[in-house]
């Protein structure tokens, strides 16, 4: 599927000398630039892909690939983050899940960028247990399914959460915050999207007409 | 544009700029084209670009070991740019021309002051920078925003055409964007491809910045010398009085060092040319040079603004489609009011946004706020796909008039990494501004309303300013070295000349005696055009 994208993105790209014939070197040059991003990156997610495979439920991988150390989180931390990014972005039908995107990679990397961000994200994570230990005696990666739940459904709406909820529901926020920017600039998230734009058009025009009538405009 | 100009004229010149090299036609510095997971920062913002890694501008807000100082109680943002082409890399490109009421307003309310010149004297230049540089629009013939000299407007995006139905139906006068980006070849330059990150620097130069489209052809004469990181000093002056070059500290060595020149010419933007010339000081001119008036500082204002966005249910599930356009709105809303009817003076013009932008860092954040108010799990990656794209905001930037108690001076202790004495800013709104900010808050919140939509910030209130933007937030600081027709009364003449200097120009915003509905750049382009017009005749004449 990445790879299908990468090539159209490329078709599209190469395809535009033609229409923009004016001046054909610089758009050569825009082209030429971002079909190395494109390579380099490509290559780069791959990386990413070998040492993010799913956690959980997955069947043995046949070449176990190097597993991606973070740099930020401790290791329970870590199992933590990767259950819970998935909780707030799942795979469905349309697309994979917030592990499958990568996310917790990116996450590990703004921290590193942030101090401010990592003592959010160390106290944020330390409430979710403390409360599951309160609630149910262990902490949210022991917890099942149902009580990680019950807990989520506790702090993921702050206009009915309960009041001595409230760190938890602000970090929670801000963390699925934090889960769908790094999961909609993936590669995963903007095929999900269908965003269709960042690359040259020969010809602005305008509106889709289909576009318009979909929303009686 | 005054080192353009003059190289064209024949002249040698000398460029200091405080910061790097900047090309955006190379690679190594534009990051156009690039998707979000071209890095690990997603597009988030770093310490020298606040505005996202990939925005073509190094500076910012806060600048390590150039600081400033603000008296208690003051608001205010500095925003600078260290690079080549400085903050014409940070921009909009919303490119206005001032009306004819512009230039007269104290003769018109009574507020503020008159400029030294008229809309006729300066039109000629407005004209001669729409060819040079390019400039998208439409005729409308309007009285106070004057039609220029246009490229095609692109056609508005889907949520532009409601927002423009919209206002038809609400009197508002709503037209198509009028944005330095080129539609057709210019001078060399390919037109706009429509991948609609201007802000990350333009490899095919479509759009306007300084350093590719005026610096790139002065250094192509062969009669420019660029000088990188050379953070200016003073400007130096002999026993007459008379200026003869700068002093700078070049930021590689630390070195002192100097460039003599027959005339010179400030453009560092209105406060650093302001700074710059309050550190001028010699026995002659013992409070800074062209400040025989003591205005030095004075009169700043920047433009004012606010910001509301609304929820509009009949966008949502909008059908995907490329809706990039250029790096801005294609359509704008220019001051449509009559004061004489209203309890505040000057107007603003609202900005639109919205769309199917680049998903990057920051993408949909505060998802909580929509119908279902948060959750989790399938449900809401579904709320993100449908939402996308159905919020529209509006963002009003105004005119701020000329106060007492909005000024810049020395900080008598405060000296930057260089040992150059820093500003201290002193910043106050007027009920002038508070009233307009007020007004452009309840006119957003009936567009959203009138659009079926919903905004969920609740109204500010008088204590929170009605949501005035800090001074300075806008980056549109303007004064603080005026013109003027007395040298009494003004810094420069009205061909922003000191008075009492007459090879000392200055070529930025510190000119300006007033704001406008508009943003400044075009009229900071056609002032230093039409100076540097001056400076020519007036070398061919042998009067400087």
């Amino acid at each position: 599927m990445s790879d299908m994208n990468r090539r159209e993105a490329l078709q599209n790209l190469l395809a535009i000398p033609a229409g923009l014939a004016l001046a054909p070197e610089a758009i050569e040059r825009a082209a030429a630039h971002a079909h190395e991003a494109l390579e380099s990156h490509s290559a780069l997610e791959h990386d990413a892909h070998e040492q993010g495979a799913p956690a959980q439920g997955a069947a043995a991988q046949p070449a176990a690939p190097r597993p991606y150390a973070p740099k930020q989180f401790t290791t329970d931390e870590w199992r933590l983050v990767r259950l819970l990014v998935n909780y707030v972005i799942p795979r469905d039908a349309r697309s994979g899940s917030a592990t499958d995107a990568g996310v917790p990679e990116f996450m590990d990397f703004m921290l590193g960028e942030n101090a401010g961000m990592r003592t959010w994200m160390k106290n944020g994570l330390g409430w979710m247990n403390a409360e599951c230990r309160t609630r149910f005696g262990k902490g949210f990666v022991s917890c099942s399914d149902a009580q990680r739940r019950e807990l989520l459904d506790a702090i993921a709406f702050p206009k009915k959460a309960a009041a001595e909820l409230k760190p938890g529901v602000d970090f929670f926020s801000s963390f699925r915050n934090l889960t769908a920017s790094g999961f909609f600039s993936s590669r995963v998230g903007i095929a999900d999207l269908g965003y269709a734009g960042n690359r040259p058009v020969a010809k602005w025009e305008g509106t889709p007409p289909e576009v318009m009538r979909k929303l009686g405009l | 544009m005054a080192a353009h100009q003059l190289t064209k004229a024949g002249a040698k010149v000398v460029l200091l700029e405080a910061g790097g090299y900047w090309d955006n036609s190379s690679a190594q510095y534009s990051a156009m084209l690039k998707m979000p997971y071209d890095s690990p920062r997603r597009g988030a913002s770093t310490p020298d670009r606040p505005f996202g890694e990939w925005d073509a501008c190094i500076g910012g807000w806060q600048i390590p070991g150039e600081p400033y100082t603000k008296a208690e109680g003051t608001k205010f943002d500095w925003w600078r740019g260290r690079m080549l082409g400085g903050r014409t890399n940070h921009w909009g490109r919303i490119s206005l021309r001032f009306g004819p009421d512009d230039f007269r307003r104290k003769t018109l309310d009574g507020l503020g002051d008159d400029w030294p010149i008229t809309y006729d004297d300066i039109k000629p230049y407005y004209d001669e920078v729409d060819k040079l540089i390019g400039i998208f629009g439409s005729r409308e013939n309007l009285p106070n925003d004057p039609d220029g000299i246009f490229h095609d407007a692109p056609a508005p995006r889907y949520y532009e055409h409601l927002v423009k139905r919209t206002s038809d139906r609400m009197n508002i006068t709503c037209i198509p964007a009028r944005l330095s980006i080129i539609t057709k070849p210019l001078n060399g330059r390919a037109p706009c491809h429509y991948c609609g990150q201007c802000n990350r620097g333009c490899m095919t130069n479509s759009n306007f910045s300084s350093g590719n489209v005026l610096v790139m052809p002065a250094l192509r004469t062969g009669r420019l010398t660029l000088l990188t990181d050379a953070m200016v000093r003073e400007v130096m002056t002999g026993p007459d009085g008379r200026a003869t070059g700068v002093a700078y500290i070049d930021k590689k060595t630390g070195e002192d060092r100097e460039v003599r020149a027959k005339i010179v010419v400030l453009a560092a933007s209105a406060l650093e040319s302001s700074r710059i010339l309050m550190n001028s000081k010699s026995s002659r001119h013992p409070n800074g040079l062209a400040n025989a008036s003591g205005v030095l500082g004075k009169y700043i204002t920047d433009t004012t603004g606010t910001d509301v966005a609304g929820f509009i249910p009949s966008l949502v599930d909008v059908p995907r489609h490329n809706a990039d356009g250029v790096g801005g709105g294609h359509i704008f809303m220019p001051w449509w009011l009559d004061n004489k009817k209203l309890d505040f003076p000057r107007g603003y013009h609202i900005e639109v946004w919205g769309g199917l932008g680049m998903p990057s860092y920051g993408f949909m954040g505060g998802i909580q706020s929509y119908p279902e108010g948060g959750g989790y799990g399938a449900g809401l990656k579904q709320q993100y796909r449908k939402y996308w794209g159905a919020t529209v905001g509006f963002s009003g930037r105004g005119e701020m008039i000329p106060n007492d108690k909005s000024f810049a001076e020395l900080d008598p202790q405060v000296k930057d990494r260089f040992g150059i004495p820093v500003l201290k800013f002193h910043w106050e709104w007027a009920d002038h501004e508070l009233k307009q900010v007020k007004h452009m808050q309840e006119t957003f919140r009936s567009i959203v309303a009138e659009m079926g939509g919903e905004v969920w910030s609740a109204m500010p209130t008088r204590e929170q300013g009605y949501g005035i933007a800090n001074g300075g937030a806008i980056i549109h600081e303007l004064g603080g070295a005026r013109m003027g027709t007395s040298e009494r009364d003004s810094a420069l003449n009205k061909n922003c000349q000191a008075w009492d200097c007459d090879n000392l120009f200055v070529a930025d915003g510190a000119p300006f005696v007033s704001q406008a509905d508009k943003n400044p750049t075009w009229t900071i382009l056609a002032l230093s055009m039409r100076a540097s017009a001056y400076i020519t005749q007036q070398r061919k004449a042998g009067a400087l």
